[in-house]
């Protein structure tokens, strides 16, 4: 497919397939060439510098605002556990740990209910059964934080309370993960609202990278004699760049999420081991934090939070394109030997 | 989210000092403090019936308000708490404070079980704070409630999450009556809390008392009397237990009087006053003492020395505590030191 485009558009280019009006548009097109090729190829230049110069900006601003703070503490920003406001001590670790913690049990949690969603949707629902639990997803993704939020606390935390942690505390209380009270709010609620925030950008994703593989893949293990579930698992194993993909980007979604995070998590920034200990983000202490943030030091220490939660979705963002890139590479080689 | 509600405030802020533009003065622009923006909403309803003046003010917290006020762009500022010395000094300009009203911050808790209210004393609340008392049944609680059964279970500690003025009253209250409490972790508009959950704003802390048994969480007394939340009495420094009420809070200010007359930015918790509620605090509007503009200074003392006479009587129905004459006193003293362009202003 794509080699005859290809050839149609070689052809056209050159001029080479004689129809006149054709030739005449060519021929038009030579004259305005210089000038007109000139100025569009500079709009659009400008128009993806723009881009670039927007990331520059908002790196250097970032950092500029954080520079106070990167004077005054250096590395040890990244390993202190103190957080004074009072006494203009400022350390992240808390912060980064919360983010991290909940970004990761909220991944443990999402993960394979998304990745069994997308593969039931893709390979086994009934076309109807597709489209309403496909609108039902989306519907989820529509749903703004604030109300993610009010259910972490006012659904979530007293099931939490009544029933969870305390069985949790009482049959694995052993373990630092499940020590200390059982009051509902706190890393547990955040992973698990976090969880369910996530669901729709990867289930979605996942859809996507699913349907996009080739149906070769599965016809071949089919015809090789695997049963479906195998067949399904050829696919899976296929498709595992893309869904890569899908998981990073929803991990973007959880570092980032601010608001529902800052109504359940419990905002302290003690460092403890328990998830059912209350804790803090970063995301979230910025939330808090920065409007009435009068000393220059501690408006600096936000910012570099800001900065290094920067610094880490964009990497993150970086390795799910490289991740896609592959994907994408991969279908057209098997849908060019195809 | 908040990004564009802050831009857009900003604009509305603009658009609303451009409107007014130099010389008209029938129309004065402000920023900042939220906690006494029910009343100051009520007064700038009233004031413009009666006087045809405009006030056109944005709730958008006591930091933001001073920043309005440092850049210019607002005519007053209004701000929960005090500015400190070296935040008067980066002012462009002199800037006088005008308390309007107190407020009290009182213990919301959840405890279905108890009868009564709870009573505490200033050490057991810093001590339940600092993490140091962590059941409800701690025999310095149960020492305070003489014939109360109290439960068995966990104290859950709530405080803000979020930097606000409540925040620096009751730290600065803890420090006041708890020497551990100051030198560990001090006051401030957001500190290094020992213990406990924080909830974003009053509502986040009440929404979380109220939710969870066991609770206990600092919030302004409105929001507890919304919530019909239960809240505590405090033992003040007189040694008597009070409850929180109007009346209590105007005598926590006329407590610390002379304090007042010398410097208005004096806190007013912990007040020696036999009736007073001990966590109080003042609100304040930020005026340059030497204004730009002759007319926009006259109407703007004009309604200060309205709000300090009249809208008075608004306060109580909000839950606000309306200043004591001593205070009033005060507030008129510095209405007099007002200038507008150099020259004296003559406040009626």
């Amino acid at each position: 497919m794509s080699v005859t485009t290809g050839g149609i558009a070689d052809r056209a280019a050159t001029g080479g397939a004689g129809g006149s009006p054709l030739r005449a548009a060519a021929a038009r097109a030579a004259r305005r060439a210089p000038l007109a090729d000139g100025a569009h190829a500079a709009l659009l230049a400008a128009a993806a510098g723009s881009v670039f110069a927007v990331v520059l900006l908002l790196v250097y601003e970032t950092w500029r605002g954080a520079l106070p703070s990167l004077q005054a503490f250096g590395l040890r920003f990244f390993i202190g556990t103190e957080w004074d406001p009072v006494a203009g001590r400022f350390g992240a670790l808390p912060y980064l740990v919360g983010t991290l913690t909940t970004s990761a049990l909220a991944m443990i949690l999402a993960v394979p209910a998304s990745l069994g969603a997308a593969v039931y949707l893709t390979e086994m629902a009934p076309r109807r059964v597709d489209t309403v639990l496909s609108y039902l997803i989306e519907l989820l993704a529509s749903i703004p934080s604030i109300v993610y939020g009010l259910w972490g606390i006012f659904v979530l935390a007293p099931v939490l309370r009544g029933l969870v942690e305390p069985w949790l505390i009482a049959h694995f209380g052993f373990l630092p993960l499940f020590q200390g009270f059982p009051f509902g709010l706190g890393v547990l609620n955040a992973g698990i609202v976090l969880a369910i925030m996530v669901l729709p950008t990867i289930v979605s994703l996942a859809r996507e990278v699913l349907r996009a593989m080739p149906p070769a893949f599965r016809e071949a293990a089919l015809a090789l004699g695997a049963t479906r579930a195998e067949a399904i698992g050829v696919v899976l194993a296929g498709a595992r760049p893309g869904l890569m993909g899908a998981i990073v980007l929803g991990l973007g979604r959880a570092l980032g999420e601010t608001m529902a995070v800052t109504m359940v998590i419990g905002n302290s920034n003690r460092l403890t081991a328990s998830l059912l200990a209350p804790g803090a983000t970063m995301a979230s202490v910025i939330a808090n934090e920065f409007t009435e943030a009068t000393e220059k030091l501690h408006t600096a220490a936000l910012i570099e939070i800001a900065l290094a939660l920067f610094v880490v979705t964009f990497v993150l963002n970086g390795i799910a394109r490289l991740v896609l890139h592959r994907m994408t590479k991969g279908v057209r080689d098997v849908a060019g030997a195809a | 989210m908040t990004r564009p509600v802050r831009i857009a405030a900003a604009l509305a802020l603009l658009a609303g000092a451009a409107l007014a533009g130099p010389g008209a003065a029938q129309q004065l622009t402000g920023a900042g403090a939220t906690f006494p923006y029910p009343l100051y909403s009520k007064w700038f309803d009233v004031y413009h019936q009666k006087t045809g003046v405009a006030i056109n003010y944005q709730s958008i917290g006591s930091g933001a308000g001073i920043q309005q006020l440092k850049s210019g762009t607002v005519d007053f500022g209004a701000s929960d708490a005090a500015l400190s010395d070296a935040a008067l000094e980066a002012m462009p300009r002199r800037v006088v404070h005008f308390p309007t009203v107190g407020g009290a911050i009182v213990l919301a808790y959840n405890l279905p079980t108890l009868r009564g209210r709870l009573k505490l004393t200033p050490d057991v609340l810093a001590d339940i704070y600092l993490g140091r008392i962590q059941a409800w049944n701690d025999r310095r609680i149960v020492a305070a409630n003489p014939g109360v059964a109290l439960p068995k279970g966990p104290i859950l500690v709530v405080h803000r999450a979020d930097g606000s003025g409540t925040t620096n009253i009751f730290t600065m209250y803890l420090s006041a009556v708890s020497p551990r409490w100051k030198s560990s972790v001090g006051s401030g508009t957001a500190v290094s809390w020992p213990a406990g959950v924080g909830g974003k704003g009053n509502d986040g802390v009440s929404g979380v008392v109220r939710q969870t048994p066991g609770a206990i969480g600092y919030v302004e007394l409105a929001y507890a009397k919304q919530n019909r939340l239960p809240y505590a009495s405090l033992q003040n420094k007189a040694g008597k237990y009070v409850e929180p009420t109007m009346a209590a809070v105007t005598a926590a200010m006329d407590g610390v009087s002379k304090e007042l007359q010398k410097d208005v930015r004096t806190p007013i918790v912990n007040s020696g006053d036999p009736g007073a509620y001990p966590i109080c605090g003042l609100t304040f509007l930020l005026v340059y003492q030497d204004m730009k503009d002759p007319a926009r200074a006259r109407q703007l003392t004009n309604f200060i020395n309205w709000a300090m006479h009249d809208g008075q009587s608004y306060a109580a129905d909000l839950d606000y505590a309306p200043l004591p004459a001593s205070l009033v006193a005060v507030n008129e003293h510095s209405l007099k030191t007002l200038l507008a362009a150099g020259k004296p202003l003559g406040a009626k």
